[in-house]
């Protein structure tokens, strides 16, 4: 059993007095790929919203845990530091890239952070110092790995916006993957693909689980990708946690397979006796 | 046209075709001309039918037709026949050539430019050329690159830039007429150096102050609030005027020295200690080198500043807010540094604006003021300088060159006054602008960097900021 990377506990969301999420608690375990999944509107994209801290709960606690043992209490902490500090990097359900900017250009601004420190907050920078030229020369590497990685080298100079849809999906994760998390949440990064842009993306998936120090969280409808990649399934319906466990315990629990299919509806037949 | 001989033979062939093609049309010309235009018939005083010969109607209408055929084969028809074969040979040869070397011949042409004014109109008349003309638009261009930075770059959609601008006068006027002399008057021809860095910082840091409060708005209730900031800053500078001394203005503000040297008639003055003749066009000249200096400052900075992270913070922001937030971009401090920037170069030519003047008053930071300073930017396509330059010379020049247009009179009668209807004019140009080309003049994005080749974005990607 691997160690928990990320603990949420309790975590209630309520928007006015609609309550997406109610009481929810689960694990993300290290390197693990963890899949929240449910019918639509059942608050899961809400649970990452508040865990990439554009939302603030309403009650609950996120701890998550650096490899160095350090915890960062993710309700407490403003939106850019949950990726700067913390290390946790989304992707978005409708595609949100840099569309009138350059590929290359996209994954430089992921690695904002270190480079502002780098160009002594454009202080040092405006005077072309050494030390940054080499930094930037770094990031361009790494943002070359990625794009490599990505499948994305030939059109590194091109606009974001001009790439297919597939494209800039990938192109999405490897932003984010620029900013090195430690925790990647990816909301619906399936969705829209055809069956080879979604065997792409899962071979990507896997590449960032093996090769790199990144556990995976992510909303999927497309249980092809869920069922294949996942190590480790919650379900969620109307805000409420209804499973947890491997893709093989969910795919069979009764209660999983009555929010998806609907259940014999007990109460109305009683109703016409 | 040798390189297209050798590199792409189709140029050369075109060429050749054209010019053959434009002679055909030249002698077509010259056969119908002849008898129409060549001979006229007359009366003489005896009462005679004469023949009056007009040949060079018939010359300047052949040159003309050649010309203006040889022109259209070569720039206006050939644009169908590269669509359709989709070759890369472009008609005009000598403007590619010219291309990368055009902000450098640019450059010269506007250092030149007052000694060229001077030699042509002399001392008197050049006053007009380089004040009028050179030394304001070169403000509005300063003051467009400026807003750039927070319009095209940033994309947070500023309606009172105007106030920076205010404050960077009123700075430079207030320190100058009342705390200098007050506290150290030796530093009297200084004050105009001393004062440009504090107005540039007092502006930034009312950047900053503008910039909190609007932090959380976008788009319409942005532009409503930055309006609504600068309508403030003039009405305390109208009210308050033990601070400012209201309508009236401030007076006599001392004018810029040589570094120290005054631009006067006197012993020390300039004129004498270069031993040349007084004359106040060397004043004249010297603040145009200023603005003109300052200028290609904040196109320099810009410039820099693209090319670092914040400046492509400033761009990604313009692009998609929530994405930089959830890339660990501080759109707080990137949205400030932004209002900052901007403003501080708003303050500069506020500065200077009050130096040049000698007189400053609330009626010159009307929103009038921002709205043309807006449709500079607009007009000249977001986040493009050269688009910024090439839109100032035709909104500040264009209007001033309507006041020289004297023959105007003679075609809709001595009551016509060209200046009145500039207003009229400057509104149907943004109209037919707007338009012909809605992203602005220059709408391409230059990437800031690249991998294996630079290639420009359309502006049909590129956002234009919600914010």
């Amino acid at each position: 059993m691997s160690t928990t990377l990320l603990s949420i506990d309790h975590l209630t969301m309520r928007f006015g007095g609609l309550t997406a999420v109610n009481d929810l608690s689960f694990a993300v375990r290290k390197g693990e790929i963890t899949a929240l999944i449910g019918p639509n509107g059942a608050g899961k994209t809400t649970v990452f919203n508040c865990i990439t801290g554009f939302y603030k709960p309403t009650e609950g606690m996120m701890t998550l845990r650096h490899a160095n043992g350090r915890d960062f209490l993710l309700e407490r902490m403003p939106d850019h530091e949950i990726n700067w500090k913390a290390k946790v990097a989304r992707t978005f359900q409708n595609i949100r890239l840099f569309s009138g900017m350059t590929v290359l250009e996209n994954l430089l601004v992921a690695q904002h952070n270190p480079l502002m420190v780098a160009s002594g907050f454009s202080i040092l920078g405006i005077f072309g110092v050494k030390s940054f030229k080499a930094k930037e020369k770094e990031a361009v590497e790494h943002a070359v790995y990625w794009l490599e990685k990505a499948g994305l080298m030939d059109r590194a100079d091109d606009p974001a916006g001009d790439l297919p849809y597939g494209d800039q999906r990938r192109l999405e994760i490897a932003r984010a993957m620029c900013t090195r998390p430690t925790l990647l949440c990816l909301d619906e990064p399936a969705a829209g693909l055809n069956p080879k842009e979604s065997a792409d993306l899962n071979a990507l998936l896997m590449t960032i689980r093996k090769d790199h120090d990144t556990s995976i969280l992510l909303i999927e409808h497309d249980m092809s990708v869920v069922m294949k990649i996942s190590d480790h399934i919650v379900v969620l319906d109307y805000g409420v946690k209804i499973s947890d466990g491997t893709p093989d315990f969910v795919k069979n629990d009764p209660k999983v397979i009555a929010a998806y299919l609907g259940v014999e509806d007990d109460e109305s037949l009683e109703a016409i006796r | 046209m040798a390189e297209s001989q050798n590199g792409a033979p189709k140029g050369a062939v075109d060429l050749g075709a054209a010019i053959k093609d434009s002679l055909i049309a030249t002698l077509v010309m010259f056969g119908l001309s002849v008898p129409i235009l060549a001979l006229r018939t007359d009366q003489n005083m005896e009462n005679r039918l004469i023949l009056e010969p007009r040949w060079h109607y018939v010359w300047i209408a052949c040159a003309l037709v050649f010309v203006g055929r040889l022109l259209l084969t070569l720039f206006v028809w050939n644009k169908g026949a590269k669509i359709v074969t989709k070759k890369a040979a472009t008609p005009s040869d000598l403007a590619n050539a010219i291309r990368p070397y055009l902000g450098r011949i640019g450059l010269i042409l506007i250092i030149a430019y007052p000694m060229v004014a001077l030699s042509i109109t002399g001392p008197q008349g050049s006053i007009k050329w380089i004040d009028n003309f050179g030394i304001q638009i070169l403000i509005y261009i300063m003051l467009g690159w400026g807003l750039n930075i927070v319009v095209g770059l940033a994309g947070l959609l500023d309606l009172g830039y105007v106030a920076f601008y205010a404050v960077g006068a009123y700075s430079y006027a207030i320190i100058a007429t009342n705390v200098i002399p007050a506290t150290i008057p030796s530093l009297g021809f200084w004050s105009f150096w001393i004062c440009l860095p504090i107005s540039g910082l007092l502006a930034a840091f009312w950047g900053v102050l503008l910039g909190f409060p609007v932090l959380r708005l976008r788009g319409d209730y942005l532009a409503i609030v930055t309006l609504a900031f600068g309508e403030i800053i003039r009405l305390i500078l109208i009210n308050w005027i033990a601070f400012s001394n209201g309508y009236a203005g401030i007076s006599s503000i001392p004018r810029p020295s040589f570094f120290g040297i005054p631009f006067n008639a006197s012993d020390v003055g300039f004129a004498a200690r270069f031993g040349i003749e007084f004359s106040p066009i060397h004043r004249t000249i010297f603040l145009y080198y200023v603005i003109l200096a300052l200028a290609l400052l904040t196109a320099f900075v810009t410039l820099k500043l693209r090319r670092l992270p914040v400046g492509r913070a400033w761009e990604a922001l313009r692009e998609d807010e929530i994405a930089c937030r959830s890339l660990g971009i501080n759109t707080v401090s990137t949205k400030l540094t932004a209002f900052a920037i901007g403003a501080m170069f708003g303050g500069f030519a506020g500065c200077f604006f009050a130096a040049r003047q000698g007189f400053i008053s609330p009626e010159s930071f009307v929103f009038l003021e921002s709205a043309q300073i807006l449709a500079i930017v607009v007009l000249g396509g977001m986040g493009s300088l050269i688009g910024v330059v090439i839109s100032s010379i035709a909104l500040v020049g264009g209007i001033e060159i309507l006041r020289e247009l004297d023959f105007l009179k003679q075609v809709f009668g001595p009551n016509f006054d060209p200046a009145q209807f500039r207003m009229l004019i400057f509104g149907s140009a943004m109209v037919v602008m707007m338009l012909w080309k809605p992203r602005g003049l220059v709408s391409k994005r230059e990437p800031t960097i690249f991998l294996k080749e630079r290639k420009s974005i359309s502006g049909s990607f590129v956002k234009e900021g919600h914010g």
